[in-house]
């Protein structure tokens, strides 16, 4: 089957891409940034995607006095001849002729196809060659633009990094995250903790339409553990949770507070208050002792003693004492959570932490912070003694952080976990998957580090540019980007993916959908199942 | 068999003149018209045509002022069909190498540039046939040497190409087909392409 001609390659660099001139045959109407094309070159094939559709004419005077066009006939000459449409195409992948570089597969392209190459759309077959190498451990997470074949990812390899998921809001970022989690849980890559700030991957969640739908824990009951730290909403939702989270004052760390220095409004002076306050009153109950000062006398006689200013230690005493609100915090936790959720990923069972009520951004950014800095500790713990001891290392994990500018924003991603994990990869078999909305929030340097970016559509200037750093063809993908799909369609590029890829997601939230998610846990069941009785009949 | 309709009087590389055997009937501006030279066809497009005295020192004097018709004119005064001539010129526009015979035999290649020689003075010139005119235009290169001519080079373009799309099978295909020919050769014209346009939609 011949593909359809679509024309020929007039001029581009490698740095920005190929024009091409379209046949008269062909028209702009039928063209649509995110596709792909083959371009024939001379001695390989090269494999594109349109970036940009652009009107042109042989004549600048055609401009100013149009002709007639009105006349059918004039408009049937000019089409295509003294105007014309122009494609930018940006070659991703070239594949060479010869019996070798047909084993090899596609390769990156380092070379622009020769003048007057044709153009051709990409067929099926190119791009099940690209995307199609079906190999056991992968997972499909949607198809090309107008294209059936799938676009699979290896979750082993995805979670090598650190990756991100961006979008406007409501554009179907939890839905991809949620594919992505399934798809990690299912091939078993890596463990994850999520901090669930929206309670929507643990238990329902709900779609844009109001519909119910289905997440991880319902889906894969033995695989996921739901734990909440509001246990009210948690029943009220009737959740089964697997653990209640309560953390002590006394685990609360200056460093803590130093991570809510913007929600919270703390000054510079306030923040280096607390760590005065913890050497006064000792690391594990500084928090509790200073929030037990009722009287201003009383603040104003410790600020005389800590050589600090009345005025900052009042602001900081009013300022934390909003975290009261949180009933979740207690003088001393009755478990410790840490360690719970530790022996659940020890398990290889996934944590998903639920907020509840607590959804605004100070709780949620106290407690992963807390969170994350203990695990992320005892993870490096183990991992040393595993590069010593040539033990066994402990499992992968992946954290994934909703709003991450929060965590992740140039002045404190140096100073939070988050910022150091993202930054160190997996040296310690931790890695984030980062949810947000406004990407341009986010630390330029952990951006860079991120190996995989999944973007829904995003049409701020700064976030596209953002999500974009230290891509090759940026300005290319970039017009791909602003013109997405409000749902269902993401680009994804990086790690992860041979080439960058506007995919429409796969469905997510239809009985049949689940049913395909399923099938590999129920496969497994029941081979594990017939494996135990086995043993048990010898 | 093609009409004969006149002679070669005049000739170069790129035009040749012809004296019509009748007078007043030229064939029509833009038409396909043939002569030869030796073995090479030569093939013109009529690009203009004229009725003078033979003479060229002696005008012609009105003479119908007590006739009620203009053919009385010439009923009355039989000799004036011999004091007059009809001449036309035709722009070389490319010839065919044939092996042999007046006709244009299938198979024949027919090349659409400039001759090895002009005509020769007294060839006969021929009005080409529907069946050769399509032959002869299925290849547009022929117009670009009408662009180059000059003077009414755009009128003439217009005429051939209503001529010639007459002898097609699909004329309105044709033309737009020429036409987007046009469009690439006056790139940087626009309003010529636009005049030209205009004179040859259906």
């Amino acid at each position: 089957m011949e593909e359809t001609r679509l024309g020929i390659v007039v001029s581009g660099s490698l740095t920005k891409g190929v024009e091409v001139r379209l046949d008269s045959a062909t028209s702009v109407e039928d063209m649509a940034v995110g596709r792909y094309v083959t371009i024939e070159g001379e001695k390989r094939r090269f494999f594109g995607m349109i970036t940009d559709v652009e009107l042109d004419a042989i004549d600048p005077r055609l401009m100013t006095a149009p002709p007639d066009v009105s006349d059918p006939f004039i408009a049937e000459v000019l089409s295509g001849t003294s105007t014309f449409g122009r494609l930018h195409v940006l070659p991703q992948l070239t594949m060479g002729g010869d019996a070798l570089s047909l084993l090899e597969g596609p390769q990156q392209v380092k070379t622009v196809p020769t003048h007057f190459s044709v153009v051709r759309e990409a067929s099926e077959q190119d791009v099940e060659r690209v995307f199609g190498q079906v190999e056991e451990k992968q997972f499909y997470i949607g198809t090309p633009l107008d294209m059936e074949t799938k676009v699979r990812l290896n979750p082993a390899e995805l979670v090598k990094r650190s990756n991100g998921i961006f979008g406007k809001s409501g554009t179907g970022k939890t839905f991809l995250a949620r594919l992505i989690l399934i798809g990690i849980l299912q091939e078993g890559a890596a463990v994850n903790l999520v901090f669930d700030m929206h309670s929507e991957y643990g238990w329902e969640g709900t779609s844009e339409e109001g519909r119910k739908v289905k997440a991880l824990k319902q889906l894969f009951p033995s695989k996921v553990a739901v734990f909440a730290l509001d246990e009210e909403s948690a029943r009220r939702r009737k959740v089964s949770t697997d653990f209640v989270v309560e953390i002590g004052y006394d685990e609360i760390e200056p460093e803590d507070i130093a991570m809510l220095r913007e929600t919270l409004g703390l000054t510079e002076a306030a923040v280096q208050a607390t760590y005065r306050l913890a050497r006064r009153f000792g690391e594990r109950n500084w928090l509790e002792s200073f929030l037990a000062i009722e009287g201003r006398e009383e603040l104003n006689e410790l600020a005389q003693s800590l050589g600090e200013h009345e005025a900052t230690l009042a602001a900081l005493h009013r300022r934390l004492e909003t975290l009261r609100r949180l009933s979740f915090l207690v003088p001393h936790a009755r478990d410790n959570a840490i360690q719970r959720i530790l022996e659940y990923l020890d398990r290889g069972i996934n944590v998903v932490l639920e907020f509840g009520r607590y959804t605004d951004i100070a709780a949620y950014i106290l407690v992963a912070n807390l969170l994350t800095r203990r695990i992320h500790e005892r993870y490096r713990e183990r991992m040393e003694r595993a590069m010593g001891e040539d033990t066994a290392k402990p499992r992968p994990l992946v954290i994934t952080i909703e709003e991450a500018h929060k965590f992740l924003s140039p002045d404190i991603s140096g100073q939070t976990i988050f910022g150091t994990i993202a930054r160190e990869m997996r040296k310690y078999n931790v890695t984030l998957l980062v949810i947000d909305q406004r990407p341009s929030g986010i630390d330029e340097e952990v951006m860079s580090q991120l190996g995989t970016k999944i973007t829904c559509l995003l049409d701020n200037e700064r976030d596209i540019e953002s999500v974009l750093t230290g891509v090759s063809g940026k300005s290319g993908l970039k017009s791909v980007l602003a013109k997405l799909d409000n749902k269902q369609q993401a680009l994804i590029f990086g790690h992860a993916v041979p080439m960058s890829v506007v995919v429409r997601t796969r469905e997510y939230g239809s009985p049949q959908s689940y049913k395909e998610l399923g099938i590999r846990e129920a496969v497994e069941l029941k081979k594990k199942a017939e494996e135990e009785a086995e043993g048990l009949w010898g | 068999m093609p009409t004969k309709i006149g002679e070669v009087i005049e000739a170069s590389t790129t035009e040749f003149t012809a004296q019509c055997y009748e007078l007043h009937r030229p064939p029509p501006f833009g038409s396909l018209v043939k002569t030869r030279e030796g073995e090479v066809e030569i093939y013109g497009v009529v690009c203009s045509a004229e009725t003078t005295s033979i003479e060229p020192g002696r005008r012609p004097i009105a003479r119908g002022g007590e006739e009620a018709e203009e053919e009385d004119i010439y009923r009355s005064s039989p000799q004036l069909a011999k004091l007059l001539r009809t001449d036309f010129s035709a722009l070389v526009v490319g010839h065919g190498e044939g092996l042999g015979g007046g006709e244009n035999e299938k198979g024949e290649k027919i090349n659409h540039y400039l001759p090895p020689r002009p005509a020769r003075i007294h060839s006969f010139v021929y009005l080409c046939e529907p069946e050769e005119v399509e032959k002869f235009s299925r290849s547009f290169d022929f117009l670009s040497i009408l662009v180059g001519t000059g003077g009414q080079a755009d009128e003439l373009i217009a005429a051939t190409l209503r001529h010639t799309a007459a002898a097609h099978r699909d004329p309105r295909d044709f033309l737009v087909m020429a036409g987007k020919e046009l469009a690439l050769l006056l790139s940087g014209e626009t309003n010529r392409l636009n005049t030209i346009l205009r004179r040859i939609r259906g």
